[in-house]
């Protein structure tokens, strides 16, 4: 029974490591906190139920579709509501991101409705057996596929001109650029593959939910912010461990507590809370730029 | 002794920024504090000043160690200080920048403010305004006082700094490069102004890497070096003392 | 007439909301949960009102007064949490408050508080309130407090070195954004008789914010501007109203883009001024506004 409910853990935590990992790359790169990055996890979730129901595609097209979609919908985020901003006023990308938000959620609510929508079986699901343990297909699926995102990404920053550009720029905006570096450019791929991850991570919380709503946008905001701040701002591998860590904690927490308590979504605001005062720099440490 | 530190060590994170940095600052003097960046002099100030707190060590202020007290108290005690990139509150102008000196040594409160039960309130702000005024003439720049601290050039918003600091009525002023960014006419006349200060009976702590101001004016000098003191006393000994000399020129070969 | 009367009414108690964001704002704090505060004085006043028979005034005040005391217990924590991380906190405040209310028979949970006594003329006494706000703001800009928190919210450690109790201002703010939120709470909930959880929900806190970001945040007329002009115009064009939240959020990022300042801005405030004071040929009396004929 533990064992089911620690496999559950890591696939949550996957989720929100994708998530987290997004807010991280962002922040990385242009020092901002992406306020509206949770409801670029909930459209995309809402394209991938659309792709699947109108179109009838398999998962293994469906979701790529969908990432792409929310890929275009990070980087147009960008080019409308970050890039043209001054850069004098520190508050400004946050007001703007805090406008997309708005700007997004209520069209969701206007264009799906104030309630959940039920998210299609995009595959049949069945029990694997493991020695005396059952895993189901959608865990495997979403591990599988967070695992293999992660490791791509991995692979990106490390091996790639372009992951090189993004180190660099995160390393130190301005020398970037001084050294040929199109820091717009890298900005630009940084949100379109960070909202990318998310659209998949939205997705996969519809398999794993079957059910999503506008306003998981939020929750997931939440949620992936404490991972950023228990892995530590701008660092990669931390979110990937933290969303993990998360993911598990809350899952346990159900286990362990009495049910009527329904702590699940004050936990990890709780979290927070004690992170922030307590330890701010993450149980990881930072790795901002100076400056 | 004014200032006394004792066997400072601050680590951010693993880094050792000061080792066992002891100083010993007597009142009315000029003291000096010079070294190769990152040796840790701007991070010296951060602790006096209470921006930071020390990993281990004592600072004592007037024999009064003061390692517990938040950075608001120890500008009440008398320690001002400026930054080696000038903060000044870019949307108010000049005048209100300074005024905020007073903060330290003034008492009217909130609710004072709303209900104004009697002139004292009123007299209190004149009281700071004039004397806003009259630091702003000290260091020579009283007609900019009604434009916004930000507009100004570099070198007048460094003086509207100092103003700001020496309206605290301070008795230990920390400069930390001062110098920096201004041309050879500014920086006499700053080296001037810091002259004048010092007679005034206040301790001045000065961070500079100008060395000409710096042999010219100090009492007392003290070398730090990758976050250890390195040498320390009258500005001719420091001239001669390979320690330093090798500090900033490297060993000769 | 009637209907231009309550759309103004509302205007004021708006004005009221955006005042008490504007406060922690000056002194760096965002606060997504004013809509809270809000709603706390809202259901303190009309307990007191319904249950116990306390007149509207004290009532109102007591309304406020818990507010503030919440607030001041939530701005203990809000004192080390800054930026995106506050925006959470607060908001997380707004949603947990919402959900307790909604939990509480004695006030009516999910199906609301009915029966609270409507209060004749409430436009005055909103009014009233808003007056009060000016004056205090207006005295808080050129007072010795005024400067304080304009230089915590500008840069809190140079403040601090200087030697301003930023614990204490911001301690202060908070807490008396809280009252002035509890207060509009308070004449809201004897305006509309009826009052629910959902009507303080995070929407309504985030429309403050556009208030403030749209009507200028450089002085408290921008607020009170905002509020005022963003609660009129919706309600002479349909149109916009049905398209109100996102408006306001494409409103948000377009100020951001092209104004930041907000349509009020200082210098807005004393071309009015000089140009007030030049037709009035009043004297100027110390008061720090610069002008660019003044030279000293």
């Amino acid at each position: 029974m533990i064992f089911q409910q620690i496999i559950n853990g890591l696939m949550l935590g996957a989720t929100y490591s994708l998530v987290a990992i997004g807010y991280t790359l962002i922040f990385g790169v242009l020092g901002i906190l992406h306020f509206a990055h949770g409801e670029v996890l909930m459209a995309g979730a809402f394209m991938g139920l659309y792709i699947i129901t109108w179109s009838g595609l398999p998962l293994y097209i469906a979701l790529p579709l969908a990432m792409l979609a929310t890929g275009i919908l990070g980087v147009l985020i960008d080019l409308l509501a970050i890039r043209p901003l001054r850069k004098d006023f520190h508050l400004a990308p946050l007001l703007s991101t805090i406008g997309v938000t708005i700007i997004l959620q209520n069209l969701a609510v206007k264009l799906f409705g104030g309630f959940g929508t039920r998210f299609p079986d995009a595959i049949g699901t069945t029990n694997y057996q493991v020695g005396s343990f059952f895993i189901s297909s959608v865990n495997v699926l979403i591990l599988g596929i967070s695992l293999s995102l992660m490791v791509g990404l991995y692979f990106i920053i490390a091996k790639t001109k372009i992951g090189k550009g993004m180190r660099a720029v995160s390393e130190n905006h301005m020398v970037a650029g001084l050294l040929g570096v199109n820091v717009d450019w890298i900005v630009l791929i940084t949100f379109g593959i960070a909202s990318a991850l998310a659209g998949a991570a939205g997705v996969m919380i519809g398999l794993a939910f079957h059910a999503i709503s506008p306003f998981i946008g939020l929750t997931f905001a939440l949620k992936g912010l404490v991972v950023m701040l228990l892995g530590g701002l701008g660092n990669v591998a931390g979110a990937m461990i933290g969303g993990l860590i998360l993911g598990l904690a809350e899952v346990l927490s159900i286990v362990l507590l009495p049910t009527e308590i329904n702590l699940q979504d004050i936990f990890s605001f709780g979290i927070m809370i004690l992170i922030l005062i307590f330890k701010p720099t993450g149980l990881f440490g930072t790795r901002i730029r100076q400056g | 002794m004014i200032l006394e530190i004792k066997n400072i060590i601050k680590y951010f994170n693993g880094f050792c920024a000061l080792m066992n940095v002891g100083l010993e600052v007597e009142e009315n003097t000029l003291h000096a504090i010079i070294g190769p960046n990152g040796a840790g002099k701007t991070t010296l100030f951060n602790l006096i000043s209470g921006m930071y707190d020390v990993s281990e060590g004592q600072i004592a202020f007037r024999k009064k160690p003061i390692n517990e007290l938040r950075p608001h108290q120890r500008a009440e005690l008398g320690i001002a200080r400026t930054f080696q990139i000038v903060r000044l509150f870019g949307h108010m102008n000049v005048l209100e920048n300074v005024m905020l000196g007073s903060h330290c040594k003034t008492k009217t409160g909130l609710l004072r403010t709303l209900f104004r039960i009697s002139l004292r309130e009123l007299k209190e702000e004149k009281t700071t305004r004039e004397n806003a005024m009259r630091w702003l003439e000290f260091v020579g720049i009283a007609q900019k006082a009604n434009q916004i601290a930000v507009n100004l050039p570099h070198a007048e918003q460094r003086l509207v700094e100092i103003a700001r600091a020496l309206s605290q009525d301070p008795d230990l002023l920390l400069f930390d490069e001062p110098a920096a960014g201004m041309n050879p006419k500014e920086t006499v006349d700053l080296e001037s102004l810091i002259v004048k200060i010092n007679q005034m009976g206040k301790t001045v702590l000065l961070i500079e890497h100008n060395m000409e101001l710096v042999m010219e004016i100090s009492h007392v000098i003290s070398v730090l070096n990758f976050g250890a003191k390195i040498a320390e006393g009258k500005p001719s000994e420091i001239q001669q003392n390979p320690a330093v000399i090798e500090a900033y020129l490297g060993r000769k070969r | 007439m009637d209907y231009l009367t309550s759309v103004v009414t509302i205007a004021g108690i708006n004005i009221i909301m955006a005042l008490s964001f504007y406060l922690p704002f000056m002194t760096g704090q965002i606060s997504l949960g004013q809509a809270g505060f809000m709603s706390i004085g809202a259901y303190a006043s009309a307990v007191c009102t319904v249950k116990f028979g306390i007149p509207y005034v004290p009532a109102v005040l007591i309304g406020g007064i818990c507010s503030a005391m919440v607030g001041f217990v939530l701005g203990l924590p809000a004192l080390r949490i800054k930026g995106i991380y506050l925006l959470l906190l607060t908001l997380g405040f707004g949603e947990i408050v919402r959900v307790v209310f909604i939990n509480i028979d004695y006030i009516g949970g999910a199906a609301g508080f009915p029966g609270i006594p409507y209060q004749e003329h409430t436009l005055l006494y909103a009014y009233g309130m808003v007056l009060i706000l000016i004056v205090f703001f207006n005295r808080l800009r050129k007072s010795r407090m005024g400067r304080a928190c304009q230089a915590v919210g500008t840069d809190e450690d140079a403040a601090e070195v200087l030697g301003v109790n930023i614990i204490a201002v911001k301690l202060t703010a908070f807490s008396t954004g809280a009252f002035i939120a509890g207060i509009g709470g308070g004449i809201f909930a004897h305006y509309q008789e009826y009052i629910e959880p959902l009507m303080f929900d995070v929407m309504h806190a985030v429309e403050l914010i556009v208030f403030t970001i749209f009507g200028g945040i450089q002085i408290f007329w921008g607020p009170i501007f905002g509020a005022f002009v963003l609660t009129l115009v919706p309600e002479f064009l349909r149109i916009i109203q049905e398209w109100r939240m996102e408006l306001y959020g494409a409103l948000l990022v377009l100020m951001m883009i092209v104004r930041p300042q907000g349509i009020i801005s200082l210098d807005s405030v004393w071309s009015i001024e000089y140009a007030v004071r030049r037709l009035f040929r009043i004297k100027t009396t110390g008061v720090l506004s610069p002008s660019r004929t003044e030279g000293k």
